[in-house]
């Protein structure tokens, strides 16, 4: 069973949120690393990009695909974790610490309320396997 | 590649599946005056004799007993036979390559040994299967240093080959990047200090041996750009000058992309040819094209597959780092074959040839009262004659006397109506060489 921290955030893009005020960090789930098997390469955006909520900030490369990673909440981005470049194996080892991807400065942090609980994204994945 | 032909029942039943009466129908989409209303004007049918016979006579046209010196990009070179009957085995000669590690060990390992070979010759650490050709390999450049950079002007020295130069425009027109042509100095090389190179730079683009025949000073470039956090690309149009002069991966190039052409393929007036494209591990995801990589079987055997796929259109889709996923398989094989039997010494002992053959020339033409070097800079085979008079008029002159001259500089270069363009390579004796000076004289 995947393991979903009970103080963070998440999206059914599977990636996880840890906001506070203004400020939050992005990564992607350990359900999504699971999945996605061995990360190779962590393809992420530079220090000032700005997106809105949904659109893809980067990519992960595994050894079975790439997949996008789409920012959870609109905001710009503050920090990139560089050291993903040379360890893009710290997504599947610690996809929590470590593997984070981004760090955002968010432009509405009430948009934090509209992303899922711990709770409501376990239940997200299972209705996901179930299909 | 099967031709498969059908009866006209089996078209209109085909037509009738999808509901409609006439194949015209399918084309409904493309505007009325865009479309040939009238049989394309090709003549009647010919039968295979007379179709023989109408080559034979379109073939008797050609010229062949003029002695060329043209060069710009495209570069008579001496084919060894070895070259025609290897490829011509019926495992490489296929119209379309392919890549399934499980039947095509023979075609994947020429691929990676061509890449070996391109990253040997530009000093680069990483090689692809090969692009189109040489002006296809700088606009995919490019656009790779702007994915690379996230920046968007490129600054292009006004000596890149002009069709070069064409193709990056057409490459780029539609998507923001600014392309900034620069002009050469007047040692016919390219000046790092006036280009203007800013933190908004994605690629610096020279091309070494230049379009004047002019060897640049890469290393200083390099660090220009470098400086402003560019990448440098160095496209290359005649790799054979690889022979003899320091590999641009040596004076700090980020991306090599130029032509193979002058390894064992023909002139074709003026293609197929066939591109190369190298660059440094660490943008490898970025770079486009096919990717051979050495592997080992599940017995521990070395074995050939494509690598680092994901970049590619079959995998990544509207997110690939070319969507023009064709290489040219044979003449990348034709360039395989060359370069392993010349061999480094062969090589270079055929880029010295041209080099000493190419200055002898200079040397005996600018003896000639009105004519001189235009161009200070160190050249490989390749210079340009300041002439006395419109270099067409030379030109013409000389096509009397069945010798090609070169080309004028004015049809790329305005107000160069005396600049004359003049290549020679080993193929060239040294009495034609002789004949033209006296031609000139």
């Amino acid at each position: 069973m995947a393991n979903t921290p009970e103080d963070l955030s998440y999206t059914k893009d599977h990636e996880w949120v840890r906001a506070k005020g203004d400020q939050a960090t992005v990564g992607i789930t350990d359900h999504a690393q699971h999945q996605l098997g061995d990360v190779v390469y962590v393809e992420l955006p530079k220090v000032g990009d700005k997106f809105e909520a949904g659109d893809p900030f980067g990519s992960v490369e595994s050894v079975k695909a790439v997949s996008e990673v789409y920012m959870p909440l609109s905001g710009s981005v503050t920090e990139v974790n560089e050291s993903l470049n040379d360890s893009p194996e710290q997504v599947n080892e610690d996809p929590y610490g470590e593997g984070w991807m981004i760090r955002i400065k968010i432009d509405n942090p009430a948009q934090v309320d509209a992303l899922l609980t711990s709770i409501e994204y376990e239940d997200y994945i299972k209705e996901e396997a179930a299909e | 590649m099967r031709y498969i032909p059908n009866s006209p029942g089996e078209r209109r039943s085909m037509l009738s599946d999808i509901g409609l009466e006439r194949i015209e129908e399918l084309f409904d989409q493309i505007p009325e005056q865009l479309k040939l209303k009238e049989a394309i004007g090709i003549g009647e049918p010919m039968s295979e004799p007379e179709l023989l016979e109408y080559f034979r006579s379109l073939a008797s046209e050609n010229r062949i007993d003029y002695q060329s010196f043209l060069g710009a990009g495209a570069y008579s070179h001496f084919i060894p036979v070895i070259i025609d009957s290897l490829i011509s085995r019926a495992e490489f000669f296929t119209a379309y390559t392919p890549y399934q590690p499980e039947l095509s060990q023979g075609t994947l390992q020429y691929t990676f040994e061509f890449q070996t070979m391109i990253c040997q010759l530009t000093g680069m650490e990483v090689a692809n299967a090969s692009l189109y050709d040489g002006s296809t390999a700088v606009a995919e450049a490019v656009l790779m240093a702007n994915r690379v950079t996230r920046r968007s002007r490129v600054i292009i020295a006004d000596t890149v080959h002009p069709q070069y130069r064409e193709v990056v425009s057409a490459y780029t027109k539609n998507l923001g990047l600014t392309i900034d042509v620069i002009e050469h100095g007047e040692s016919g090389n390219f000046d790092p200090t006036t280009m203007g190179i800013d933190r908004e730079t994605a690629a610096v683009v020279v091309q070494s041996p230049n379009f004047f025949g002019c060897v640049e000073d890469l290393e200083a470039i390099a660090d220009a750009a470098h400086e402003a956090g560019a990448l440098l690309v160095v496209a290359v149009t005649e790799p054979m000058s690889l022979g003899v002069l320091k590999p641009p991966g040596a004076c700090g190039a980020d991306i090599v992309a130029g032509e193979t052409q002058s390894f064992g393929i023909p002139l074709s007036y003026g293609g197929p040819y066939c591109g190369l494209f190298a660059t440094l591990d660490k943008h490898v995801r970025q770079m486009p094209g096919r990717l051979v990589g050495e592997a080992r079987d599940s017995e521990g055997r070395r074995g050939y597959v494509l690598t680092l796929s994901t970049r590619e259109q079959h995998i990544r889709r509207e997110k690939a780092t070319s969507n023009i996923c064709t290489n040219q398989g044979l003449f990348a094989l034709m360039a395989t074959v060359y370069l392993s039997t010349m061999g480094r010494q062969g090589v270079q002992e055929v880029a010295r040839q041209n080099l000493h053959k190419a200055h002898y020339a200079a040397s005996e033409i600018s003896k000639i009262p009105g004519f001189d070097l235009r161009f200070s800079a160190p050249f490989f085979n390749e210079f340009v004659l300041r002439t006395p008079r419109p270099a067409t008029e030379v030109i013409d002159g000389l096509l009397d006397k069945k010798i090609i001259g070169g080309i004028s500089l004015e049809r790329y270069f305005p107000g160069m109506s005396d600049g004359l363009l003049v290549c020679v390579t080993e193929t060239v004796k040294k009495d034609a060489i002789d004949k033209l000076v006296s031609a000139l004289a």
